[in-house]
């Protein structure tokens, strides 16, 4: 079993509405220091099999065509394997 | 002339616009369901505004895939009339049908009120009886009206002329001020280069009645049948 965990963070050059909020919620608790905060998705995928090669490819289809919109979206990935006694 | 209004799950003015359609325009109009793969003996179909799929992902990111999809784009690659309305304007973007993308709007908040809109070209199917240059009051009702292009997108749709709505003041004064999302150039609705797909944040549907408040969204329905008889 593999397990993907995919970030998907919208480009540098936009901004970021909601990273900006959170910056200034987080200032207004007193924390100091912030450079920048920016927000993206977390989406983890469980895979059935061990093959990584075909994980890889799969996950970059998956990327392009369903997850992130790559006008405004950047997306990255690591794929890992899972032990499968674990149960979730 | 027929119109078709396509339901996906989560569409919520499909009702609205078939009502127009059939009372007040009155024309042949019927739903479509979002599963059929057939697009046959319709001369507009109508993406309502809604929440396709819960807006999971990104607004219109999964009503793309539905079946029916495949047709529409053909159906718009044989010059169909198209037109998609708030979320329908989503998904059509997210179809690559439209170009360009949605973005939160500026202030993260849901913005749901009547704005103005400029008609910045009077020579499209969709505004072919309405003023260059005039003055529009529609509301708008979403979270992700920022539209965003790239700067080679944006110098396209200006050289084709395919900016047809753009945010102003009531006396048509177009600003930043005016401008409710964040949008970017003021770009509440654009065509696609044919001209023969409409993508508009503002609702038509909902202004198409003195009594509503407003019926100036008549006139984009009323240009397309004067279009289509024409034709």
């Amino acid at each position: 079993m593999l397990k993907a965990e995919i970030y998907i963070k919208l480009k540098t050059t936009l901004s970021d509405p909601q990273g900006l909020t959170v910056k200034r919620a987080l200032e207004s608790l007193g924390y100091k220091g912030l450079a920048d905060v920016r927000i993206g998705k977390l989406v983890i995928i469980k895979l059935k099999f061990n093959d990584k090669k075909r994980a890889q490819s799969q996950i970059n289809g998956m990327c392009k065509s369903l997850l992130a919109n790559p006008v405004i979206e950047d997306f990255d990935y690591k794929i890992e394997a899972k032990p499968s006694i674990i149960k979730e | 002339m027929k119109f078709g209004v396509i339901i996906f799950p989560g569409s919520n003015c499909d009702r609205d616009c078939f009502y127009v359609i059939k009372d007040i325009l009155k024309q042949r109009v019927a739903y479509i369901w979002h599963k059929d793969i057939y697009l046959k003996g319709f001369d507009c179909v109508i993406l309502p505004g809604g929440f396709s799929y819960g807006d999971y992902l990104r607004s219109g990111a999964i009503a793309r895939f539905s079946p029916l999809m495949n047709s529409l784009a053909s159906f718009a690659k044989k010059g169909g009339t198209v037109i998609g309305i708030c979320n329908g304007f989503q998904i059509l973007l997210e179809a690559g049908l439209l170009p360009g993308v949605m973005l939160r709007n500026r202030m993260l908040n849901f913005i749901c009120k009547y704005v103005y809109i400029k008609t910045e070209n009077a020579q499209t199917r969709f505004t072919n009886i309405c003023k260059q240059g005039g003055i529009l009051r529609m509301p708008i009702a979403h979270n992700q009206g920022n539209y965003y292009i790239d700067a080679a997108g944006l110098r396209a749709l200006r050289e084709n002329n395919q900016i047809l709505f753009r945010y102003c003041s009531a006396c048509g004064e177009i600003s930043e001020r005016f401008n409710p999302n964040g949008a970017l150039d003021n770009i509440a609705g654009i065509v696609n280069k044919k001209g023969n797909v409409l993508g508009i944040m503002p609702h038509p549907e909902r202004s198409s009645e003195k009594e509503l408040g407003s019926s100036d969204g008549y006139l984009i329905f009323k240009s397309i049948a004067e279009c289509l008889k024409n034709k």
